[in-house]
């Protein structure tokens, strides 16, 4: 009895593993998976502030190159510690593909509101199930952030 | 409905009253803990569950050699600032960055003594950009940036022997103190090595005056100021009508130079010594002043490189009184004088002569014409000593036992703590009566009203940091927490509000609301600002690069894993620096870094930052590495391995994490 509840577990884990934090890496740790403490966001920063980026705010044209490769160079000082430009996962998911899976609104909210993304959001939430570590708010600008994204629709 | 609670009050404050007459009159038998608390001064100074205080109280750490911020009216210990003394919470003075803010004509000084909190002051008054701190036994003076609560600069002080009356400040900045406690004999080799007994002809006393520049955040000393040997105590600027004028207070005027406790205890009266400051800065400008031999470091923290350097200067600016007049007055003052406090208004100057019987409260105005009549009472080793009788605006009669400090509100009462009958004494500067006093628990030294020596104090509470504590809190052993005191000063009587255990020894201190300084706080560095050398910026460049026998590792962190964290390649007697650069930019997410087998044990890198630990393997085989702060659930997974290799060996440099690029 006890056994196969943890196998049916297990199998969840990796399932979910699979969707969610994007990996071909499932070396999410197995256990309990009790979301780690919101202890890197303040009570103020994961109250929804006015400044959540919507459709309205973006337009994508034909891919900028400049501001693709500044976007590369944010994302080298700033995510390539947790994300590949590939499909594995490292601490995050890998950034291939990832304009055609996600609005490119929910992109930007995630790059520069995640703090109020992993507190709302039910699809960020369940990356952060699996993935355990708070994607940290590495303060973008909202320029920076759109260079990011241009650069990720380059891949 | 308001009656009666008022009356009960009145009751109360007045057995109050009764309870210290015959405290007072035990004498030298410590008083009991139980206090006459009255009302619900609980809510006073409770501040609910994610709320902030009104106060930030920065309080010296003594024989610390630190600085602890508290917040009031809860009491609660916000931070302990390292300043003079290595920190092993956070890597001072072990880090290769922190190092040289440490470092002396004696060499690299671990461990100090602090002694007095002042704050930089605009137009009177605290302006929450910097806080100041003294070195006592290896005199410097230290400047500490709000903005960051770290110790920007460190200056030693040269001709100096124990720091004691330092760092006052003058009411713009313009100059901090810094008066010799010892005086000694300075000048060439020869000049120095002196008998003691040649005292009177060959030892001197200086006072230095140290320009803080905002701009850099740095300071230097502008000009010193020979004296007469003597001790100084402590100090304070004039302000509104006495600005341009310095206060210290001496002692020893016997020159004892052994048992001073019976031998300087001998004359009457010692001195106030009033010092013509602009008149000082007039004659440097002049090039009156002497080059003279004065080594001393100047060690300054650049927040872009994340690192300090120390600069050497060989010689300071000297200012003989005896050749450029006016300079020096000296004010008869009862009985070895300690605390020297001027009130709000810059008339009145108080002197605590701690063995006196009064305390002498000094009118700037009567200095004034006393020095334009000449009405001099002779002169000691050349400087002119003022008639006591023409300077005194009054003394307050029976203030208590031990007067050491007073400090000031916005109503025109001073406060001041007596050691010996260890209360707190309420008077009125104009008129010199005492109003109230209440017990301290126990010997209280020094006071802090928040804004108490400046131009206009914010009044509402005075702090009192007493040197014994006895049985206020639970017992540890022999050695015990030392404590401060909240009182409530709203009302005409001083009401006890809160006990709170403080870090090291609270000595002097100053409040300065938190709206001041709270929004201008750092949260993290920009990883774009960051120029330090060893960088690195991205895990693109995380790298190890071995030249001769040093071996520099280029590693980040961010939650939760190094680059690299697989090293292989290093020998038995290198010096490994592993040089780690924290990537996160949010808030209060720092990373920690130790090394097996590291002889100190770790360092503490903010976002944005980079800090160096330097090692030298001892021995063969494979080192783990950790994060010390717990950073994200995966902390306890931010590790790595460090291969080290026998001396000669000719095992190839390696270095990896896990390819970033793998999957695409
Ligand atoms: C410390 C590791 C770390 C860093 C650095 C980091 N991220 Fe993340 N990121 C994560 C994690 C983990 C997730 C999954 C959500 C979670 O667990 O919080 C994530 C999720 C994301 C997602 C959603 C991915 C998807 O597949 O839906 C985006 C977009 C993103 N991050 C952008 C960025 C950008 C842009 C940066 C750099 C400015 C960055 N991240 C830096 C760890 C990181
Ligand atoms: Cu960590």
């Amino acid at each position: 009895m006890k056994t196969k509840i943890t196998i049916g577990l297990a199998a969840a884990t990796l399932t979910l593993a699979m969707a969610s934090c994007g990996g071909a890496n499932t070396d999410a740790p197995p256990g309990a998976k009790t979301p780690p403490p919101g202890a890197a966001a303040t009570e103020a920063e994961t109250k929804a502030p006015d400044n959540m980026i919507t459709a309205a705010d973006i337009t994508l044209g034909d891919i900028d190159q400049t501001m693709a490769s500044a976007g590369k160079g944010i994302y080298e000082l700033k995510c390539q510690a947790c994300h590949s430009v590939g499909t594995n996962r490292v601490v995050g998911p890998g950034w291939k593909g990832i304009t055609e899976r996600r609005k490119p609104e929910w992109i930007m909210n995630m790059m520069l509101n995640v703090d109020v993304m992993l507190d709302q959001d039910p699809e960020a939430q369940k990356m952060l199930e699996e993935c355990l570590v708070r994607m940290p708010n590495q303060s973008l600008s909202k320029d920076d952030g759109r260079h990011v994204l241009e650069f990720m629709r380059t891949l | 409905m308001k009656r009666p609670v008022l009356s009960a009050l009145v009751l109360l404050s007045g057995a109050g009253g009764l309870f210290l007459l015959f405290n007072t009159m035990q004498g030298c038998r410590p008083q009991t803990a139980q206090t006459v608390v009255s009302g619900d001064v609980a809510s006073k100074v409770y501040i609910k569950p994610g709320s902030h205080d009104e106060f930030y109280n920065f309080v010296s750490g003594g024989f610390s050699g630190q600085m602890s911020v508290y917040g009031l009216p809860s009491g609660r210990l916000l931070r302990d600032i390292p300043v003079f003394s290595v920190d092993p919470e956070n890597g001072w003075g072990y880090s290769e960055e922190t190092k040289p803010m440490l470092m002396t004509t004696h060499g690299f000084i671990p461990w100090d003594d602090s002694h007095h909190v002042e704050a930089s002051m605009t137009n009177g008054v605290p302006d929450g950009r910097y806080m100041f701190i003294n070195g006592n036994n290896t005199p410097r003076v230290a400047m500490i940036d709000l903005k960051t609560f770290r110790t920007a600069s460190i200056i030693e002080i040269p001709n100096s022997a124990g720091n004691h009356s330092s760092p006052f400040i003058t009411p713009n900045s313009e100059y901090l103190v810094a008066g010799t406690r010892f005086s000694i004999p300075m000048g060439t080799d020869a000049q120095r090595d002196v008998p003691i007994e040649t005292y009177k002809e060959n030892f001197k006393g200086t006072v230095s005056f140290i320009k803080p520049d905002t701009a850099t955040s740095t300071m230097s000393i502008a000009f010193q100021i020979t004296t007469p040997a003597v001790d100084f105590d402590l100090a304070h600027a004039g302000k509104g009508p006495s600005d341009g004028w310095f206060f210290f207070s001496c002692y020893n005027t016997e020159q004892a130079y052994s048992l001073l406790e019976v031998n300087a205890s001998q004359r009457d009266k010692d001195f106030i010594m009033a010092v013509n400051w602009k008149k000082a800065e007039q004659y440097a400008k002049e090039g009156k002043g002497k080059m003279i031999d004065g080594k001393h470091y100047m060690n300054h923290y650049d927040e872009s490189v994340h690192s300090a350097t120390s600069k050497v200067v060989d010689q300071v600016l000297q200012l003989d009184p005896k050749e450029l007049t006016d300079l020096l007055y000296f004010m008869p003052c009862p009985k070895s004088p300690h605390g020297c406090d001027v009130d709000p208004t810059g008339e009145f100057i108080v002197g605590s002569g701690k063995l006196a019987a009064t305390l002498p409260v000094f009118s700037f105005t009567k200095m004034q014409k006393a020095i334009a009549d000449k009405d001099f009472d002779g002169d000691f080793v050349g400087i002119p000593v003022l008639k006591y009788e023409s300077v005194l605006h009054g003394e307050v009669k029976k203030p208590g036992l031990g007067p050491l400090h007073t400090e000031f509100d916005n109503n025109g009462f001073a406060y001041s703590s007596m050691f010996v009958s260890s209360e707190i004494v309420k008077w009125n500067v104009k008129s010199l009566e005492v109003v109230d006093r209440v017990p301290t628990y126990y010997s209280i030294g020094h006071l802090c009203v928040p804004g108490g020596d400046s131009k206009q104090p914010w009044g509402k509470y005075v702090i009192a940091y007493n040197k014994i504590t006895k049985d206020r809190y639970l017992p540890t052993g022999p050695e015990l927490t030392q404590s401060a005191q909240l009182f409530s000063i709203d009302g005409d009587k001083m009401e006890l509000l809160l006990d709170f255990p403080t870090t090291g020894e609270p000595h002097y201190a100053q409040a300065v609301p938190a709206e001041l300084i709270k929004d201008k706080s750092t949260r993290f560095f920009k990883i774009e600002d960051n120029k330090h050398p060893y960088a690195t910026k991205g895990e693109k460049e995380a790298r190890v690069v071995r030249e001769g026998n040093k071996v520099h590792v280029y590693m980040t962190c961010i939650r939760s894993h190094f680059a690299p964290d697989n090293i292989e390649g290093v020998k038995v007697g290198d010096e490994v620096y592993f040089h780690v650069t924290n990537l996160e930019q949010d808030w209060d997410v720092p990373h920690g870094f130790a090394m097996k087998g590291a002889p100190t044990a770790e360092l503490l890198i903010m976002p944005g930052e980079t800090q160096t630990l330097k090692w030298v393997p001892q021995s063969v085989g494979v080192k783990p590495f950790y994060c010390t702060d717990f950073c994200s659930a995966l902390h306890q997974e931010m590790q790595g391995y460090l291969r080290v290799s026998p001396a000669g060996s000719n095992v190839p440099l390696k270095f990896e994490t896990r390819s970033v690029d793998a999957g695409s």
